[in-house]
């Protein structure tokens, strides 16, 4: 069996300035519907094997601080917004 | 104009709180369908997109202030039989069974139901139908935006057995310029509340209808009755039709199902090659492939007028 | 679901109906039991879920107890149609003096239960319906009321029966109808339904079928009295790994439907294709276009980027598959991006092209626009709804035939 990719159509970031935000880590965690994120001990973790299920549905667009995640669309280098 | 659906038919959302029903709420109230209430038991004052929720049929009749048309029915299995019970003795008379895998014994007893109410049931295992640009009654199509791509006014009837082809045919009709005047998914179970000859009186009212674009599969006998109710009745609509699932014949798929729970070949006449034949002989121009279906509209339509 | 005939035989007993005194054995010594029990001249039968026992040699006479456990050493051992025995039964050869036929089904154009009842038993009711068609009674049946035993009065009574076979036979098609009804049955036969030189009337073979959608509502009869095991699912075939494999994929994510089939087909291109109605029109196309369908295969409900890459893969390493049509009429709920990530993710993952390995996609609707930018990047050739699904399947015989060439 050939090896899984991740990260092949999506990629998120969140900025080192509220990554550290547990109680945000907890509602990203809630709000996304493919869990993309995780609330582990040092805030926000980004769980890879779930990035290509993204939906583009820009709940955690919503849920943190204006421009503080990054969801890049890697097959048109674009970021959405 | 239209079949069973008009500007002013109200309904319901059985289920309402659902994922599926939920979107499928958005998309008719976008559509301007006007959905008048919603059913699902224990939720009673909660709202769905503005849509509110009650615990009972008769709630939601009540709360509306006079009859209710028709019901999206979206409950589990189990439940389904009992849902569209309660709808019929409340007085609705359009049904749309959006459910799969009911067991046909319940779908027989619902139908039996609705013909001694004088209720209509379409589906189950369907996505409802639509009145092109006036009033959609479950998912067909889809969001608002996308089902008026696909559906424009126009004077042909579908019925198909497949949602998705019900949209795929009407697209294409679309495109060519003719457009639809009712679309209906009939459901793709082996025993439906409302198969093709069972529609075909309301089309035949339908001033604005010209034409019946038919999607069809292998399993039962609906085509046949269709045949008949097409010699017995002198039906002036020119009826196109498509046939899939051929491969189906072949010696090795015998005895197996593709697609819907309905396309089981339980005999003989329940082949494609057979139905076909039947079709023909009663008139209905059957096409090898799907795109020739607007073309072959165009024909009937130019050969009746 | 279909039943082995020792259980159609206890479903029947069950409902009230006589049977002979019959035995369900596993080996040679439990049916030599078995006919000294029943004494004197039995039958043994082979247990499949086949047609054709008898031509095949699966059933056979003995006269002794011995030669009965003979019968069943041999039978135990013979394969028909590709099955294997379950095991056999071992019935008393009856004194008949007369067989009748006796069966329900459903009528799906008036929506009602039918039953069927003739007096020439034994043989193909479809024959006998055609040859002689004054000797077949029919009888709808209502769904909501109690099924009284006038109907099946009524209904063997047309075929001319009278005098005190009417009135044995009455009640066993009555009950064969209530337990149609109660049981979810898609069919209930009994044939030969016979009349002994006693007078008396059991039923000597019984075929039932239950609707696969009522199984789980069915579980005290299924699973209680008749202790047939959950996993034991009766198909008609044996699944292959392909179909295996797929079935497995889908049950182990919620999000979306994926199926999977390759029974009788064995072509060069695999088939990424639906919904329902789209997959039955889609292999249509690609076959009378002159192509060779790998696979059937449904996609539908908005399933994950990992179930369509699931599925992608698995078409996609199923032996002499060279390419892979992604095709689906208008989709409205599941979206064309999700499936373009997930059938370029199976062709990057196997190491293969996405550009070279997917001989078209055809998915208009729901989110085209972010898909189509997807396949645009990887060099997939697409089309929208312009472009038929007849023209679509043409596309992807063409390229790889032209690739085998």
């Amino acid at each position: 069996m050939a090896e899984k990719l991740n990260k092949v159509f999506i990629d998120v970031e969140v900025d080192a300035s509220v990554a550290g935000d547990t109680a945000l880590a907890a509602k990203l965690e809630e709000v996304c519907p493919v869990n993309i994120f995780k609330a582990g001990s040092a805030g926000v973790e980004v769980v890879e094997e779930n990035l290509d299920e993204c939906v583009l549905c820009k709940l955690c667009l919503e849920a943190a601080p204006a421009g503080t995640v990054h969801v890049k669309k890697l097959y048109d280098d674009t970021e959405l917004s | 104009m239209s079949i069973l659906l008009n500007k002013d038919t109200t309904f319901i959302v059985q289920g309402i709180t659902g994922r599926e029903a939920v979107n499928l709420t958005r998309e008719c109230l976008d559509y301007g369908s006007k959905v008048v209430g919603g059913v699902t038991p224990g939720r009673k004052g909660r709202d769905v997109h503005g849509v509110p929720v009650f615990d009972t049929v008769a709630q939601a009749v009540e709360n509306h202030g006079g009859p209710i048309d028709g019901s999206v029915v979206t409950v589990p299995p189990a439940f389904t039989k009992d849902a569209v019970f309660e709808a019929i003795l409340n007085g609705i008379k359009l049904i749309v069974i959006v459910t799969e895998r009911i067991p046909r014994a319940d779908v027989a007893q619902m139908v039996e139901l609705a013909e001694m109410e004088g209720a209509r049931i379409i589906g189950p295992n369907c996505l409802g139908l639509i009145v092109p640009g006036v009033c959609k009654m479950g998912g067909i199509g889809g969001p608002a935006k996308d089902a008026a791509k696909a559906y424009a006014p126009g004077p042909v009837g579908v019925m198909s057995r497949s949602g998705g082809m019900t949209t795929e045919i009407s697209s294409s009709l679309t495109q060519a310029g003719l457009g639809v005047s009712t679309a209906v998914s009939i459901g793709g179970d082996a025993i439906i509340g409302s198969a093709y000859a069972e529609l075909m009186p309301y089309f035949e009212a339908d001033e604005e209808t010209k034409a019946i674009v038919i999607y069809t599969e292998p399993g039962g006998r609906m085509e046949a009755q269709l045949s008949e109710w097409v010699k017995d009745n002198d039906s002036r609509l020119p009826i196109v039709a498509f046939m899939a699932g051929k491969f189906m014949d072949d010696e090795e798929m015998k005895g197996m199902s593709f697609g819907h729970a309905g396309t089981i070949v339980e005999g003989v006449e329940d082949t494609a090659t057979e139905k076909i034949a039947r079709l023909e002989a009663a008139g209905i121009r059957v096409v090898e492939r799907i795109d020739e279906i607007p073309d072959a509209v165009k024909q009937k339509l130019g050969a009746a007028a | 679901m279909r039943f082995y005939e020792f259980e159609a035989r206890k479903i029947v007993e069950l409902a009230g109906i006589p049977v002979t005194k019959y035995g369900f054995c596993t080996s040679a010594e439990q049916a030599r039991q078995a006919a000294e029990e029943i004494g004197g001249p039995v039958v043994v039968k082979s247990q499949v879920l086949s047609g054709g026992r008898m031509k095949a040699g699966g059933v056979k006479f003995a006269d002794t107890s011995e030669e009965a456990a003979a019968h069943a050493e041999d039978i135990l051992k013979l394969e028909i149609n590709g099955q294997m025995p379950r095991g056999v039964l071992v019935d008393p050869k009856a004194d008949v003096k007369q067989e009748y036929y006796a069966s329900v089904v459903w009528d799906g154009t008036a929506k009602r239960p039918l039953m069927l009842f003739s007096d020439m038993g034994g043989i193909d009711i479809e024959e006998v319906a055609e040859t002689h068609p004054d000797h077949v009674g029919r009888g709808h049946l209502a769904n909501l009321f109690p099924i009284p035993d006038f109907e099946a009065k009524q209904t063997i009574a047309a075929t001319g029966v009278t005098g005190s076979q009417l009135n044995r036979a009455t009640p066993i098609l009555a009950r064969l109808a209530r337990l149609f009804r109660e049981y979810d049955m898609t069919l209930a036969e009994i044939n030969p339904l016979a009349e002994l030189t006693d007078g008396s009337f059991v039923a000597l073979d019984a075929h039932m079928e239950m609707e696969n959608e009522a199984v789980g509502r069915q579980k005290v009869l299924l699973r209680k009295q008749l202790e047939i095991a959950e996993d034991d699912t009766r198909e008609t075939y044996e699944p292959s790994d392909f179909e295996r494999n797929v079935a497995a994929i889908d049950a182990a994510d919620h999000r979306g439907v994926i199926q999977g089939k390759d029974h009788g087909f064995s072509g060069n291109l695999g088939l990424v294709i639906g919904a329902g109605g789209g997959s039955l029109t889609l292999t249509d196309a690609v076959r009378s276009q002159g192509g060779k369908p790998a696979n059937y295969s449904e996609i539908g409900g908005n399933p994950s980027v990992a179930k369509a890459c699931g599925l992608a893969k698995e078409v996609l390493e199923k032996d002499g598959v060279e390419k892979i049509a992604v095709m689906m009429s208008i989709v409205s709920n599941t979206r064309v991006d999700i499936v373009a990530r997930g059938v370029i993710k199976a062709c990057l993952e196997l190491g293969k092209d996405p550009g070279e390995t997917i001989a078209i996609f055809r998915i208009p609707g729901a989110w085209e626009d972010e898909g189509f930018k997807i396949l645009e990047r990887y060099g997939v050739e697409y089309c929208d709804r312009s472009v038929s699904l007849w023209e679509a399947a043409g596309r992807a015989v063409a390229k790889v035939q032209g690739a085998a060439a």
